[in-house]
């Protein structure tokens, strides 16, 4: 095919231009500014320098929220690489019904996130809810989930592994996609089932595996609807994440100055992290010759 | 010999016990299976299955699954035409109260839900496509470059720039209206791009010389001969942006001001902070209306969906 010029190829591009000028940068370049600035949205912003980044250093709960979001994400998106995995292994192992789990897994991705919330509200009732109702039919008495320290934030985490079906999915279509014929040789030298998984399957699958680790970790970090519906946070800050904070210093404390120097801390720790699982990852991660 | 035959004996046993290994492994996979999927349906079968009931049982412990209903005699049985009379009624009048309840719009919450989700599935599909064209069959310098910086935005999570965005919205103008919730849709999402050029890029580039040697402008090839072809990709595309718009709560959360404007996701989690956890069985019932849409579109196109997802994994 012949090389067309940009000015034809313009045009085609042009509302990705505008959309990604208009809705990405333009937010991310004005809340820099914002961040430098001590603005309430009802009065002009007042130029404050670094005062809200100096601020944030000093501000115990800034630290708070970091520490919970980071062991929410790595906690979570960590399982998750796991149990979607195994997930996956177990469905290719194609026995009756395996195509009902596998809708069954993947439906949970499609569920908003508000009637998600409502259903777990229910089922960790302290009261009434199923899992408590279930632990006292064996003679255990559960604990109040959403509303003790302990067990709030584990109890998000579980509520996090519901939604793992599009994980699911890629590691399904990878597994697949590993020829018959290297389990057939590593068996014919003897090689066995946890050796087939260790040094067929995984190497294999590796690609995906960090696709889905990055995916995951990003979405981990900007864990919103569920602490905001379920537990506001609480008890005692246990489940306050990152973007809460960033949600409640722009729309309801009226600090989007603040609150802009939080999200550019976000958007930059977000991109550290994934750049750094990356780089780590490619080191272990095996792709084939196209 | 003696050696040769002691290893076919050996062989075969280790197939034997094989044999059995597979079976036995067959049999621990579908147990495995067995509770994954009862566990993973909970949730949403329990939630179901709690809009059935009275708020008095919804609200009381137990493992019940069933509604239960007293008379004077007594408790109905379950095998009588009584029971499933009473079954029906109950559901029909949670169903009913939710739809006419006097604290949340249902009618109103679904028009503003559909008219979002039908313009950002508009949207995205004219704008994703003509952009993919760009990205799939026109050869430009950079165009790699390019296409890298879009599919790094899919990266950039929604609730990062949600503060950011609303900045924007707000000198524009747009906030308190539909606008920022579907306008940014006629612009193309990175993931709607992406997948629409990896169909384009299966399209034997032969019909598009040949419609080009016909006299064929690009503008033709893209409505005549691309587009024609690519439906269920472009149905795909459209699902997702359905059920992403659909079930959005942040957006509508940050960017609305008012009730009359609510989408669904927002009653909903209007309708249950104001009834402060009383009457379950009325917010499972909203909290399943709202799910219903979004799963009946997946039972019906289950494979799109399916070959969809996978195909966002195939990007690396």
């Amino acid at each position: 095919m012949k090389r067309s010029p940009f000015l034809v190829a313009l045009p085609w591009i042009t509302p990705w231009i505008i959309g990604f000028a208009a809705f990405l940068a333009a937010p991310i370049a004005m809340s820099l500014w914002y961040s430098l600035n001590d603005y309430s949205l009802l009065e002009p912003a007042a130029f404050v320098g670094l005062d809200n980044y100096k601020e944030l250093a000093g501000d115990p709960l800034f630290w708070r929220v970091t520490r919970n979001t980071l062991v929410y994400g790595l906690v979570s998106s960590g399982l998750a690489v796991v149990l979607s995995l195994l997930i996956a292994a177990l469905l290719e192992a194609r026995v009756r019904g395996a195509a009902l789990v596998r809708a069954i897994v993947f439906i949970p991705t499609l569920v908003p996130a508000v009637s998600g919330a409502v259903s777990w509200l229910w089922l960790f009732n302290p009261r009434f809810g199923l899992i408590n109702s279930a632990l006292s039919a064996v003679g255990v008495d559960g604990p109040d989930w959403l509303g003790s320290t302990a067990w709030a934030m584990p109890s998000l985490v579980v509520m996090g592994l519901w939604v793992i079906g599009s994980s699911v999915l890629v590691y399904s279509a990878a597994l697949r996609d590993v020829p018959r014929a290297l389990y057939e040789s590593a068996s014919i030298d003897g090689v066995g089932r946890i050796g087939r998984f260790r040094h067929v399957t995984l190497p294999l699958v590796s690609p995906a595996i960090l696709f889905n680790g990055v995916m995951s970790l990003i979405w981990s970090l900007q864990l919103f609807a569920p602490p905001h519906l379920m537990t506001r946070g609480g008890p005692e800050e246990t489940t306050y994440t990152y973007s809460m904070y960033v949600y409640n210093n722009a729309f309801i404390y009226g600090r989007m100055g603040y609150a802009s120097a939080l999200a550019w801390l976000q958007i930059l720790v977000t991109l550290a992290l994934t750049l750094i699982v990356l780089a780590v990852g490619r080191r272990f991660v095996y792709y084939r010759a196209a | 010999m003696n050696v040769e035959r002691g290893q076919d004996g050996h062989e075969a046993s280790a197939g034997r016990e094989g044999r059995a290994a597979r079976v036995g492994s067959r049999f621990g996979a579908w147990m495995s299976l067995a509770v994954i999927g009862f566990l993973y349906a909970v949730p949403l079968v329990w939630g179901f299955l709690v809009s059935l009931k009275t708020a008095g049982q919804a609200a009381a412990p137990g493992l019940g699954v069933l509604p239960r209903f007293e008379s004077e005699s007594g408790e109905v049985s379950l095998f009588s035409v009584a029971y499933w009379s009473r079954f029906i009624e109950q559901a029909a009048a949670n169903y009913r109260d939710v739809w006419t309840s006097p604290i949340a719009d249902f009618p109103l919450y679904l028009r503003n839900s559909l008219l979002v989700a039908v313009l950002s599935v508009l949207g995205t599909l004219v704008s994703s496509s003509i952009v993919a064209y760009g990205f799939s069959r026109l050869q430009w310098r950079g165009r790699d470059a390019v296409f890298t910086l879009v599919l790094a935005t899919m990266m950039v999570p929604q609730a990062v720039v949600i503060a950011p965005s609303y900045l924007i919205f707000r000198e524009l103008g747009w906030i308190g209206s539909f606008a920022p919730l579907w306008a940014p849709a006629w612009f193309s999402g990175a993931s709607s791009v992406f997948m629409l050029r990896q169909f384009f890029l299966t399209i034997p580039r032969e019909l598009d010389e040949a419609a080009r040697i016909d006299g064929c402008s690009h503008v033709g090839v893209f409505v005549r001969v691309i587009l024609p072809l690519s439906r269920p990709a472009l149905a795909a595309v459209g699902l997702f942006q359905f059920v992403a718009s659909w079930n959005d709560f942040l957006g509508p959360l940050v960017f609305l001001n008012h009730q009359e404007q609510y989408t669904l996701q927002l009653g909903l989690a209007n309708y249950y902070a104001q009834h402060g956890g009383t009457p379950w069985n009325l917010v499972m019932a909203f909290s399943t209306l709202v799910v219903l849409p979004v799963l009946l579109l997946f039972l019906l196109t289950r494979r799109l969906f399916v070959e969809g997802v996978a195909t966002q994994g195939l990007k690396e």
